[in-house]
């Protein structure tokens, strides 16, 4: 049986089963693709490289480069700067990137490698060439989750790049947080309707959701630019969207170059898209516009229409932290009943940031860091919800438990869907809206009795 | 960046060959480390041995390491079970900072205990990663103790990462496996028996060509290891004869067969008519019995038979369309080569993330003049001579997938993530269908590559 859950929860101390997080480099690679012209480094063994690149394919379905130091045995005894010095060669030589996004591995970061001086070291050894880039961030895989490694992939770019003329960009720096590109793509719309002037970093739009060309880019038109992230230096504020992947990046620029920031939420749902138009709206000195009033109002109306069918039904929510915190305020506002919420995030601020949004309304309940699936399958399997939120991995308890799943966040390894719209902003909650919906009355229509089965809903 | 602008990375010149250009008895240099800051489609030694013992089915996988290993290395694959489907859940030891720093056998140990008492696997396979080689984490010590403890074999697979290729890690899960064989009871098997070596069960491939045994009047002992089961591992040395299907990763463990327990063994492929022929009349002439031999005529008449007509349609229709193929290991390649030109389609560019000199040369001599042939190629090499070939197909694995498509040019995946069975007579059905509906499909008259064509034609 594929389903190995019972209803008791299991004791266990030292162990896994079916992660709800994976590891840092990968974040760091997805971050280091929203920068224009990146060639993401993994220096480390080749494996870990592979599957990053495979995974964040299986994600995006676009090609997805990164080179890799390619260690052997003979680094993991002496260090890795040769070959992290050789690659910087080849990777100018050939691929010729903008910018080369080093993140360690859990084995350099064992064996100590210094990053920083490999690079300095490289670069008066003229194996960079003029003109050129290289940024690093640390992302030890035994430490956090993938998140963090997005996180610190962010901190890393302002570290490097991020300068302060003095000079006013007049500009806002968005920082997304992990988010898709289509999400990306909207958080842009959104700030253009509003007509602020605006730096989203990174932005793996036009990077991850390419159209058919007919040719192979290795550097899409997307990503930010090194010109616009040194520039975020000289901006007004920053918004920074998401406590784990957003914040440190925004505390980072505030730090070096004195702009200060908003720390919110993920724009998913009612409110933390208000809360993001409304941050916009406040620092540019900008009205909202009619025809986001009227996306607005949209939302608002189809939540009225559907909204009967959502009440107080028990959801299990997972995944990485800001989504699932984004998330949970939404199935509050929509009148769902959070039941189990999961990260497999580590560190009590994941479950002191979800009982805030909570507050003390659910006393049931049951949130979670460090979680992982099997656990969330084996408190479904004892006390069952109808609906669950998270991404593809949460298909096999949806399986065994016959409950719908609606699929959001990373990775959706067996849908299209999210590749194309977005989740967050008031059209974002429109469509996750829809997939709610229908997901519960789908499952209304293929499961209830004869006579409870109706035309019209 | 324009495609005509790519060169090719200086170190890897040598690992590109057209056929027909330069010396006749140039080498094409492979087995080589990928070099650093290639974007290079390999992976690590982890990787290799995952993939071979993932199959096992009744057995535990556990990773030790931090979370990723295990993490990217989950149900990804369609190794399918006719029974238990433990393989397909994800046990990490997690490995934390302070577990770097003080080491996680116990964890390891605990984790083992805790899983062997809820799952009752029939054996438990631990994988070390790079992180449990560096830290010095004795896990042959854990795994000896647990298995005295819980009375299953518990057995250490040597793949750090770092340590050499996923050739290397190959090497390691046949180790891992040779631990078992030899400690189950041979009595009853047939003495016309073979053993499936390097054969995964993707799509439910095993189930074709055990059906194909079964018709003939062969015993299939075991299968290393689609749809495996430790105690059919355990008592493989019964059978008289080994098959190995991707050689790669498998010649390994039949060498040591052969040495050990002489028991000779045949590189077959059961892809394609011609291939998957061969490896039913090869196995049958071993046992020297003229009955045996006689079904596997019919068998394979009867199967032809079925496939025909349909194969013919498609031949027609698929003649002189150009293929590219890049796949995990070169044995594989050579059958592709074959099952194209059955379907009327040349392939024009080829190569693999691990063959050997051998294989190389075997291509070499199997291609069309023109065809290119590299090893541990790259995204942008691949679609520089997709272009510059003009292919109407690629074959290849996930990494590839998304280039073919950005190029506007039609895929079918024969790695792990294929969906439908390839393998046999029946697979070769698939195969046709899967070709065409990638290369026939009305999408490639709206891809700019295409439609600029037409246009051109038009305009001449």
């Amino acid at each position: 049986m594929l389903d190995l859950a019972t209803p008791t929860i299991s004791e266990r101390s030292a162990l896994k089963i079916n992660p709800a997080k994976t590891c840092q480099p990968i974040g760091a690679m997805y971050a280091a693709l929203g920068i224009h012209s990146c060639m993401p480094h993994s220096h480390g063994s080749q494996g870990c490289c592979a599957y990053h690149r495979s995974h964040l394919t299986r994600h995006f379905k676009e090609p997805v480069a990164a080179t890799t130091s390619s260690f052997t045995e003979g680094a993991s005894v002496f260090g890795g700067m040769a070959n992290l010095q050789q690659a910087l060669i080849n990777i100018f030589s050939i691929y010729n990137p903008e910018v080369v996004a080093v993140h360690t591995t859990c084995l350099s970061e064992v064996i100590g490698d210094d990053i920083p001086t490999i690079i300095k070291k490289a670069r008066e050894e003229g194996k960079i060439p003029e003109g050129k880039t290289v940024i690093h961030a640390n992302t030890p895989s035994f430490v956090g989750s993938n998140v963090t490694g997005y996180s610190n992939m962010c901190v890393g770019i302002v570290n490097y790049l991020a300068e302060k003329s003095g000079e006013s960009t007049e500009a806002i720096n968005i920082f997304p947080g992990w988010l898709d590109p289509s999400d990306m793509r909207e958080l842009k719309r959104l700030a253009e309707e509003l007509g602020v002037k605006y730096t989203l970093c990174p932005d793996t739009s036009d990077v991850l959701d390419l159209p058919q060309t007919g040719v192979y880019e290795m550097y899409p038109k997307g990503g930010t630019p090194v010109e616009a992230i040194k520039r975020m230096g000289d901006a007004i504020k920053t918004v920074a969207l998401g406590e784990f992947t957003a914040h440190a990046a925004a505390q980072k620029l505030n730090d070096k170059c004195g702009v200060p920031f908003e720390a919110l939420d993920a724009p998913i749902g009612l409110t933390n898209t208000d809360l993001y138009i409304d941050a916009l709206r406040r620092i540019a000195e900008v009205d909202v516009p009619a025809s986001i009033d009227a996306e607005r109002g949209r939302l608002l109306d189809v939540i009225q229409d559907i909204g009967q069918y959502f009440h107080e039904v028990p959801v299990a929510i997972f995944g990485d932290p800001d989504h699932v915190v984004a998330m949970t305020r939404f199935a509050i506002e929509l009148g769902l009943k959070p039941k189990y919420i999961f990260s497999g995030a580590t560190g009590r601020a994941f479950e002191n940031r979800v009982h805030a949004i909570l507050d003390g309304r659910f006393p049931d309940a049951i949130v979670k860091q460090q979680g992982d699936l099997f656990e969330l399958h084996e408190r479904i399997k004892a006390d069952p919800v109808k609906l669950i939120l998270g991404n593809t991995y949460g298909k096999h308890i949806g399986r065994a438990e016959n409950i719908p799943l609606v699929r959001f966040g990373f990775p959706i390894l067996d849908r299209v869907g999210h590749r194309l719209f977005p989740t967050v902003g008031y059209r974002g909650a429109m469509h996750l809206v829809e997939k709610i919906s229908d997901a519960l009355l789908d499952q209304r229509d293929r499961t209830c009795p004869e006579e409870w089965f109706e035309l019209v809903q | 960046m324009p495609h005509d602008e790519i060169e090719i990375l200086e170190e890897r010149r040598n690992q590109v060959f057209r056929k027909g250009e330069g010396a006749a008895s140039g080498e094409i240099a492979c087995g080589k480390r990928s070099a650093a800051g290639s974007v290079s489609q390999r992976a690590c030694v982890f990787c290799g041995s995952r993939v071979v013992l993932y199959p096992i089915a009744d057995a535990l996988h556990v990773v030790h390491g931090p979370i990723g290993c295990a993490a990217y290395t989950w149900d990804i694959r369609g190794a399918h079970s006719s029974g238990p489907q433990l393989h397909r859940n994800s046990f990490s030891t997690d490995l934390q900072e302070k577990d770097v720093i003080f080491g996680g056998e116990k964890k390891l140990a605990a984790a083992l205990r805790e899983l062997i008492a809820a799952c009752t696997p029939k054996a438990a396979f631990v994988y070390s990663t790079c992180i449990t080689g560096l830290i010095g984490d004795d896990v042959d010590a854990v795994c000896k103790t647990i298995s005295k403890e819980t009375g299953i074999p518990v057995i250490p697979v040597e793949s750090p990462g770092f340590s050499g290729t996923k050739k290397d890690g190959y090497r390691a899960a046949c180790e891992a496996i040779y631990k078992l064989i030899g400690t189950g009871d041979i009595s009853g098997i047939s003495p016309h028996s073979i053993n499936l070596l390097g054969e995964f069960n993707i799509a439910g491939e095993t189930w074709i060509m055990k059906d194909y045994f079964r018709r003939i009047g062969i015993q299939v002992v075991s299968c290393i290891s689609g749809d495996g089961r430790v105690d059919e591992i355990r008592r493989c040395h019964g059978a008289k004869l080994n098959l190995v299907q991707c050689s790669g990763s498998m010649t390994h463990l039949a060498k040591k067969l052969t040495d050990d327990y002489g028991i000779p063994f045949q590189r077959i492929s059961f892809f394609g008519i011609e291939d998957t022929a061969a490896a039913i009349y090869g196995a049958a002439g071993v046992f020297g019995d003229p009955e045996i031999e006689s079904r596997a005529r019919e068998l394979v008449k009867e199967e032809l038979l079925k496939i025909q007509p349909e194969l013919r349609r498609y031949r027609k229709i698929l003649k002189g369309r150009k293929a590219a193929i890049y796949v995990g290991g070169a044995f594989k390649a050579f059958s592709l080569v074959r099952a194209l030109r059955s379907l009327g389609m040349r392939t024009v560019l080829v190569g693999s993330q691990t063959g050997n000199p051998q294989d190389y040369e075997q291509l070499k001599e199997l291609c069309d003049p023109g065809t290119v042939i590299v090893d541990d190629s790259n995204p942008l090499e691949l679609a520089k001579f997709c272009l510059e070939k003009d292919v109407d197909l690629f074959i290849g694995g996930v990494k590839e997938r998304p280039i073919a498509y950005k190029l506007g040019i039609g895929f079918c995946d024969h790695n792990h993530e294929r969906k439908e069975a390839l393998a046999g007579f029946e697979g070769m059905i698939n195969f046709a269908k899967e070709v065409h509906a990638s290369v026939m499909s009305p999408v490639w008259n709206y891809v700019p590559r295409r439609a600029n064509r037409r246009q051109e034609r038009m305009a001449a």
